[in-house]
């Protein structure tokens, strides 16, 4: 059975929604796939108001952007599959969509697509140690859809590893339900994410424990987590020997950082590169999003760990670029709407937590020049006046 | 003791969802229905989904998104089912899966 | 700056770093206390004072500089801080107490004529506070603004209740 689209997103994260739209909005048929039950990817999970400014939403809670988003798709006569995976792409961008969940009646659907859009997020590290894999360990973003999607708890005394944003707003997130976070471990000197998340937690009692590392996770007699030791690391990260503290929890999660999810995009042979600050591997792509593979486009978290504002504003980029490669929009309106959001993208990438971000991307984006070969970013916004409209 | 959120200051955490029964390891647990299977189990309190093949060793809730299978278990007697992104229906018998199991 | 070390600053670093009101401008009356010292993109406490109190303009990574003479404490900017950030601190409540306002985003929200363990910003209890007053309009999203009286001498300190 094959179904055709111009447009096939997969993901529904702000990333993919923010494509969707927009190349909706331009006229393009379009599918939205994403596995989970529910559309937003992370975004239904965030329930603090976001920063940046009133373009990104700020003071907005990210489950009403996350509203607002799908509202704005379904207008925009986007088709949304979920619980449906897609388990393969082919040349030629054919897509493979396994519909229906695992207990349930499954299909498989081949879709005929002109453009894909990659839009599939970072998944979790993990960090081992002695009993990482007792039930009671998880990752922080399980425990955040447990609280804040399903309402209910999954342990109630928490230890969490990581003081990024992730760790330090999860840690807030699991008081606010009623949970008990009994420390918050970070083996680095110095806190990762915002002072103003580490302040909240502060203030409400959370020790914070700089310069330590979980050791072991000891379980109870019903064989989950019941104890938490941690320990001092020197610098290069090793526990000292003598440092030990026991804690009594039965949860542990793990903020640890995300890895971008790129398996999609290796599939089809994108160029990819390894780049720390963005998480590990990641495609290459140019100033339209697209990739080293001619209609394949990226953005969001699986081109780079950043944020919620950064993905929607990237997956507009893709969305537009798509829509124009098809006949939607002109090149004249495509160059106007992404040398617009390229600002803003700036704009949020600036400061001392963005400028790392704002120099990487714009190494992705000469690497890409360099090794797939493309106009340069002043080329691609040129406006041919000889064109007649 | 349950574990749901029974208050909070930003989240409507009134369940609006029918309350149905389901069965795991024989027992009868309440479960909202299309919930995932595995807000149910916590919920009452179990924490262990399977048993891993070589060392017998308990495994539950990872990565919550569908991606480890950590949480896997036996739904309606078809093994592997990911409990953390598979919804709740009425009447499910759930097992805790022992290695592989390939299913009753 | 040791707050990344630890999660908080002592009152006097944040003063290096913000832009405190003067003991004349606390000597007026209720004043908002903006304990925001990095540099994110990040403005809705700018749109947020109808009394264009708080500035920030461009580019948004600026620190918000509060304008003293155009506060008039009412606490609106306390409950649109993403950051959770600001606090609304009044010297003079009475001869012997002070009161703070802050964000509480915990179930149970207290009611007024509660008395609560005040804490600082280590989380530890320093007073009682006794809750006076407590904001929680549909226009804050779900962020209520409880206010506390305290003895005057914590009025620096006290940032935070003790969760019930």
């Amino acid at each position: 059975m094959l179904q055709k689209k111009d447009v096939v997103v997969v993901g529904a994260g702000p990333a993919g929604l923010a494509a969707s739209i927009e190349a909706g909005k331009a006229g393009a048929s379009v599918l939205l796939v994403d596995l989970n039950l529910k559309a937003g990817g992370q975004l239904f999970k965030q329930i603090h108001k976001f920063f940046g400014s009133s373009e990104h939403r700020s003071g907005t809670r990210g489950f009403d952007i996350g509203n607002q988003l799908l509202d704005e798709a379904k207008e925009a006569g986007v088709e949304i599959w979920l619980g449906s995976t897609v388990i393969g792409l082919f040349p030629r961008m054919k897509v493979v969509i396994e519909k229906g969940m695992d207990s349930n009646k499954k299909e498989v659907i081949t879709v005929q697509a002109k453009k894909i859009i990659i839009a599939t997020g970072a998944s979790e590290n993990v960090i081992r140690f002695k009993g990482w894999t007792i039930p009671g360990v998880m990752g922080a973003g399980a425990a955040q859809t447990m609280i804040n999607v399903n309402h209910v708890k999954p342990g109630r005394r928490v230890v969490m590893l990581g003081s990024g944003n992730v760790g330090l707003i999860v840690s807030y997130q699991l008081m606010q339900a009623g949970c008990e976070v009994v420390a918050l471990v970070e083996a680095a000197p110095k806190i990762g994410g915002y002072a103003v998340h580490a302040a909240k937690i502060r203030r409400a009692g959370v020790p914070i424990y700089m310069n330590h590392t979980i050791v072991e996770a000891i379980p109870g007699e019903d064989g989950c987590v019941s104890k938490v030791i941690i320990a001092k690391v020197d610098s290069n990260f090793m526990p000292i020997s003598g440092t030990e503290k026991e804690l009594e929890a039965d949860t542990v999660t793990l903020a640890a950082g995300l890895k971008p999810s790129v398996e999609l995009s290796k599939l089809m042979k994108c160029e990819c590169t390894f780049n720390g600050v963005f998480g590990g591997s990641i495609p290459l792509h140019n100033e339209s999003m697209e990739t080293s593979v001619e209609g394949i486009y990226v953005a969001g978290d699986s081109t780079g760990v950043e944020e919620a504002n950064t993905a929607l504003e990237e997956g507009k980029i893709a969305g537009i670029s798509a829509a124009e490669a098809l006949g939607y929009l002109t090149a004249e309106e495509g160059n106007k709407e992404r040398t617009e959001i390229w600002k803003r993208l700036d704009a949020l990438r600036m400061g001392p937590f963005g400028e790392r971000r704002l120099a990487e991307k714009n190494n992705i984006l000469e690497e890409y020049r360099i090794r797939v070969g493309a106009p340069s970013k002043e080329e691609l916004m040129e406006v041919d006046d000889d064109v007649d409209d | 003791m349950s574990m749901r959120i029974e208050k909070h200051v930003i989240l409507d955490v009134n369940k609006k969802e029918k309350l149905v029964e389901i069965k795991v390891d024989g027992k009868t647990i309440q479960a909202y229905e299309g919930e995932p299977i595995l807000g149910a189990l916590l919920d009452a309190g179990i924490k262990i989904n399977r048993y891993t093949v070589k060392k017998h060793e308990p495994r539950g809730l990872f990565c919550g998104i569908g991606q480890c299978t950590d949480c896997a278990m036996v739904v309606d007697g078809e093994a592997n089912v990911r409990t953390c992104i598979t919804p709740v229906r009425e009447g499910m018998v759930i097992k805790t899966q022992d290695g592989l199991s390939k299913g009753e | 700056m040791s707050m990344i070390n630890t999660g908080f600053l002592e009152y006097d670093e944040l003063a290096e770093m913000q832009k405190m009101p003067t003991d004349e401008r606390y000597a007026k009356g209720p004043v908002a206390v903006i304990e925001c010292v990095q540099e994110i993109p990040c403005n809705p406490c700018e749109a947020a004072c109808k009394l264009g109190a708080i500035k920030i303009g461009e580019p948004i990574t600026n620190l918000p500089i509060l304008d003293g003479d155009k506060c008039i404490g009412c606490g609106i900017c306390v409950a649109k801080c993403s950051g959770l950030a600001i606090f609304i601190v009044n010297k003079v409540y009475s001869a012997t107490t002070a009161t703070i306002a802050f964000p509480y985003e915990y179930s149970p929200t207290p009611d007024v004529g509660l008395v609560v363990e005040a804490v600082n910003r280590r989380g530890k209890m320093i007073c009682d506070g006794k809750v006076v007053k407590v904001m929680n309009p549909l226009s804050f999203d779900h962020t209520p603004v409880v206010t506390i009286e305290i003895p005057k001498e914590y009025a620096d300190e006290v940032r935070s209740m003790r969760r019930g």
